[in-house]
């Protein structure tokens, strides 16, 4: 069996586990966690989907 | 009495000591496993959840699973990474999964993605032994 996730799910999938993690381990309390994983998933999708756009204007 | 609060306290100081190395070896080999022993029970399966899903979906995605090498340094770094998942990379090693070349860009995330579960793993073996060392809460 072969899962074929597209580009942007895989950033997602990526961007929601590891903000899971990052939030867990990164602040002590529960509020904190929750704050900085919101935070670092917006920053791993935004940032995936603003160097996309880059690309695709140094492409053009 | 007082010996008693005294011998309490070396008992429990003990413990802690132990925890701290028992915690991040327990971590390593099943993620969130470290946090669960200590009673932060959502954190650990917020972990697990999260790590295993990262390493099985790399799996699915026919990704490459690293071994330990001399070879190339990306090569020696990807196993750095895999190793990091601990049970889950030994089950992979020991079934034979993720041995496959990297023939697609799907098998590339998929191998990134098991390299990443690896690191994360890492980084919640060190939150569970500050938890320990009652660094962290």
């Amino acid at each position: 069996m072969t899962l074929q996730l597209t580009h942007f799910s895989a950033a997602f999938v990526f961007a929601l586990f590891a903000s899971i993690v990052f939030g867990i381990t990164h602040r002590d309390t529960a509020r904190d966690m929750v704050r900085y994983g919101l935070y670092c998933f917006v920053m791993f999708l935004g940032g995936a989907i603003v160097a996309g756009w880059a690309m695709w204007l140094l492409r053009r | 009495m007082v010996n008693s609060t005294a011998g309490k306290t070396k008992a429990e100081e003990a413990q802690a000591s132990m925890m701290a190395v028992i915690a991040p070896a327990v971590g390593w080999l099943i993620p969130g496993a470290g946090h669960m022993i200590q009673k932060r029970w959502i954190r650990g399966v917020l972990l697990l959840v999260s790590i295993g899903t990262l390493f099985v979906l790399g799996l699915l995605m026919q990704g490459h699973i690293y071994k330990a090498n001399g070879g190339d340094i990306l090569d020696i770094l990807g196993f750095i990474g895999d190793v990091g998942a601990g049970g889950m990379y030994i089950v992979t090693l020991a079934r034979d999964w993720g041995q496959g070349a990297i023939a697609f860009a799907i098998a590339d995330y998929g191998t990134k993605f098991m390299i990443v579960a690896g690191l994360l793993n890492f980084i919640a073996v060190a939150d569970a032994y500050h938890i320990a060392i009652g660094k962290k809460q």
